[in-house]
């Protein structure tokens, strides 16, 4: 492999770990600090991309804006959504067993796929990247890489800042924090508990959602993203420890990393290879690599 | 765990149907009734991973579907294999991979537990699905279903729908029963209390471990043969047998049936395939049928959230409705 | 009351929690035919010593001898069979098995025979029999058949007990047994320990201070994940520090 191409899979895979832990920030704070499994948390980001898709001539039709209208515009109706899903679906199921909330989150999976087949459709469709943020930078001689890869990478990076100012810096973030590590002290303390959780999960809901609007333009959109993207979440959110957003962040760099390489150099291989890690990570540590918090 | 003298009799009664069932159903109730009962052999073996051992597998598709292409892959092409030696190779297959993965995953616990057998059983659907073991992901065909003969005389033609039934259904009780008497032996009455307070079994003397993986492995093994059977029975296996779907499925059965109980999984089974079946049928769901997945996913939440007890709890949960919380308290 | 030989004992134990000591340097002698107390603040490390001794835990540093053997690297399971049986400060039963599964289910654990899949675990005369005798001795004996989760809390503590006693052990750890309980549930499970004292090594750890000076032969007091005093129940009394660290201003 020489260096333009060693360069170019370096940067997707760093740009697709990025993604993946947007995603299974989500994921890990959700289940961390709630309890709550949530195997739908894939159609959110499937939610999103389709949103990207569809909501793109509405916003353009009313409002005459592109892209990041359209972005703004599925970010808060993502979090709208949340809002109410906590509300209706999810607050039942903090008290219940792991296994029912793995049965009436799958459940979940089926509606929201179908929801998705009658409002949309089952095709695969293309959404593309804004004019300014479509052409390439030139690496070398012969490659050139996507200006937009590079812009989904630095959206990533920038939440990553923001959500570690969050935590570290704000009341809030001391909250979700302790949260997660002592729910009853919390509720103990005075904070309404019922109103943290609902946050939390909406913006969980936005964060998966914003990852898939971003990551339209480059995977396209098709029934089964949600599904993909759920399962490698969850392999992020185990490797990297539940309710640890950093283990979070290491271990879905780790997973692109893996997964973008052994594309590349192992492609029969290349569906097992992250399972494999997975299985490796949890003989060595159990509990995944970082303890919540 | 004592069984009621009215439920002995109900699964008599549901055996005795089940025994008449091919003279009166069309082809069509035939092939469906044998699917569910193989179903419900992949529904037992779950049980007594989650409903009586504790372990929350979300792997079983796993063993289902490397026992089905061991039993397409063993098989010569154009020959006719003996069951004799081809149903224990398969099972064998299976069992194997449930010991492997049985002793790796049992290192973590809980939530983690779930996610490594969903791991372990997505590495095996990659490697049907991705490589040559696999022959494709389109799937591969079993051209000759196995000889069930004892010298030259044939006991079962298993190309025959009919037969086919009554030796799935003869599985399908053998392996009832076989689990029935398991889980009323020490060996079961351990797993039992690992289920309810592994920490006290360790304090009197239990090592824990081999126990659970012992019930991996007979897990295993009968998902393997409600693979065995499936391949037989269209002559085709797939990679999405191996699919995380299909694991969901099985647990959505034993909870829909009723947690804890043998024929809770059995009963899970039936509700499931005829509840799919509704929402796919035309004539009762008209243009909505499309999109069964709608009707199933609901019915899966609302399942779950009001029979918590699954469908096994529902007379009891009638009867304190209609009688009142005083009935309800009695035995 | 001379006590017998020693059949658990453990030599400078600590443990570490990542930057913590639990326990520093603690060693501990429990003799056969004696009831050995062992008493202390919150957090003094008494939990931590019981489940090291027992096997849950590893010690970061030093032994424990079970019936005169190293036992270092034994799990907790191995040292059951051998000989030694602990109650939990939380009760640790089957709330939905009957007394008499809870004891036989325990007894089992003697005599395991996992492979004989066709015998009824519930016709298995020699754990019955154990079980029988375990919940009699704790005084359950009219309760075999009741779900154990209808006990009372002093049932369930009594349960708890005979559950260690189902499998025949020699040694008891008994960890905070009177926790919860009333004035004559508490003379009930000190009249069984008296009845227990002659053929076991008993290990009490208890905050009830009447009930240990009442029946410990030797009283061990923990500070701090310290040893701070080993002796007779009136030396223990006597002792300057042990008065001002754990019983009061001294009197």
């Amino acid at each position: 492999m020489d260096l333009a191409t060693f360069l170019v899979q370096c940067l997707n895979s760093v740009q697709f770990g990025l993604l993946l832990f947007l995603v299974a920030s989500g994921l890990t704070l959700i289940f961390g600090i709630m309890g709550v499994i949530n195997l739908a948390h894939g159609s959110f980001y499937m939610i999103g991309a389709y949103m990207a898709y569809g909501l793109a001539p509405i916003v353009a039709g009313a409002v005459g804006g592109g892209f990041f209208a359209t972005l703004a515009f599925g970010i808060v109706l993502s979090v709208v959504v949340g809002y109410l899903l906590e509300w209706a679906f999810f607050s039942y199921l903090y008290e219940r067993e792991h296994l029912q909330q793995v049965l009436m989150t799958y459940g979940l999976i089926l509606v929201f796929d179908e929801l998705r087949s009658i409002i949309v459709d089952d095709d695969v469709h293309g959404v593309p990247p804004p004019d300014w943020l479509a052409g390439s930078i030139p690496l070398g001689d012969l490659m050139s890489y996507p200006v937009y890869r590079l812009f989904i990478s630095g959206v990533c990076i920038l939440l990553a800042i923001g959500m570690y100012f969050v935590f570290t810096r704000t009341r809030l973030g001391m909250m979700i924090r302790a949260g997660s590590t002592n729910r009853e002290m919390v509720q103990s303390l005075g904070i309404d508990i019922k109103i943290l959780y609902r946050f939390v999960f909406a913006a969980g809901v936005a964060l998966a959602a914003l990852a898939g609007m971003i990551a339209a333009p480059v995977s396209s959109v098709y029934p089964g993203m949600g599904e993909q993207v759920l399962i490698i979440c969850f392999v992020v959110v185990v490797i990297g420890g539940i309710g640890s957003v950093r283990g979070a962040l290491l271990a879905a760099l780790l997973i692109g990393a893996v997964d973008t390489f052994g594309k590349v150099l192992l492609p029969s291989a290349a569906g097992v290879l992250i399972y494999v890690l997975m299985a490796a990570i949890l003989l060595w540590k159990p509990a995944g690599l970082f303890r919540a918090g | 765990m004592a069984v009621s003298r009215s439920a002995v009799v109900l699964c008599l009664a549901a055996l005795a149907g089940l025994l008449a069932w091919p003279a009166f159903a069309s082809d069509f109730g035939v092939d469906l009734t044998t699917k569910i009962l193989i179903y419900a052999i992949l529904a037992l073996s779950l049980e007594l991973l989650v409903g009586q051992t504790g372990l929350v597998c979300f792997g079983q598709a796993a063993f289902f579907g490397i026992a089905a292409y061991a039993t397409v892959r063993f098989s010569p092409e154009y020959d006719a294999a003996a069951i004799w030696w081809l149903l224990p190779s398969a099972v064998a297959a299976s069992a194997v991979f449930a010991l492997v993965m049985g002793a790796l995953s049992l290192r973590t616990r809980g939530v983690y537990f779930i996610m490594v057998t969903l791991a372990f059983s997505q590495m095996a659907y990659y490697v049907i699905h991705d490589t040559p073991v696999g022959g494709g992901t389109d799937g591969i065909y079993l051209n000759v279903p196995p000889s069930v003969a004892v010298g030259s005389t044939q006991l079962l033609d298993l190309s025959d729908p009919l037969h086919f039934y009554y030796a799935a259904l003869l599985a399908l009780v053998t392996c009832f029963v076989m689990l029935a008497v398991a889980l009323r032996s020490r060996f079961g009455r351990a797993l039992a209390g690992i289920r309810v307070n592994e920490q006290r079994m360790r304090a009197a003397g239990f090592s824990t471990y081999p126990y659970q993986l012992a019930a991996f492995v007979l897990s295993g093994a009968i998902a393997g043969i409600a693979g065995f059977l499936f391949a037989i029975k269209d002559g085709f296996v797939n990679p999405e047998l191996l699919s995380w779907h299909l694991s969901g499925a099985a647990l959505v059965m034993i909870i829909l049936g009723g947690l804890g109980h043998l024929r809770g999984a059995v009963i899970g089974a039936f509700a499931l395939s005829l509840l799919e079946e509704l929402f796919q049928s035309r004539e009762l769901m008209g243009g909505f049928s499309d999109h069964w997945h709608l009707g199933l996913g609901a019915s899966i939440i609302a399942c779950v959230a009001l029979l918590p007890r699954g469908l096994i709890g529902l007379p009891r949960m009638l009867r304190a409705r209609l009688l009142g919380a005083r009935q309800a308290g009695a035995p | 009351m001379s006590a017998g030989e020693v059949l658990l004992a453990g030599h400078g134990i600590r443990r570490v929690w990542g930057g913590l000591v639990a326990l520093d340097n603690v060693s501990i002698e429990i003799r056969r035919g004696e009831v050995h107390a062992l008493i202390g603040t919150n957090g003094a490390g008494k939990s931590t010593l019981v489940n090291i001794l027992a096997g849950e835990i590893p010690p970061s540093a030093g032994t424990v001898e079970l019936l005169g053997q190293d036992v270092g690297a034994w799990s907790q399971p191995r040292r059951a069979r051998a000989g030694l049986a602990r109650s939990y400060q939380r009760t640790t039963i089957f709330p939905e098995f009957t007394v008499l599964e809870n004891c036989r289910l325990c007894a089992q654990a003697k005599h395991p025979r996992p492979w004989a899949i066709w015998s009824a675990a519930a016709r298995c005369g020699t754990s019955l029999e154990a079980a029988r005798r375990a919940a009699g001795r704790v005084g359950l004996g009219d309760e075999l058949d009741r779900p154990a989760g209808l006990l009372s809390h002093g049932g369930r503590r009594q349960l708890e007990i005979g559950m260690c006693l189902a499998t025949d052990p020699q040694v008891l750890l008994l960890d905070e047994p009177l926790a919860g309980m009333g004035a004559e549930e508490t003379d009930r499970m000190l009249a069984l320990i008296e009845e227990l004292r002659p053929g076991h090594a008993i290990l009490l750890v208890e905050h009830d201070m009447d009930a240990v000076f009442r029946i410990a032969d030797r009283i061990t007091v923990m500070v701090n994940g310290q040893v701070i005093a080993s002796d007779l129940p009136d030396a223990i009394r006597d002792n300057r520090e042990v008065q001002t660290a754990y019983l009061g201003e001294p009197a």
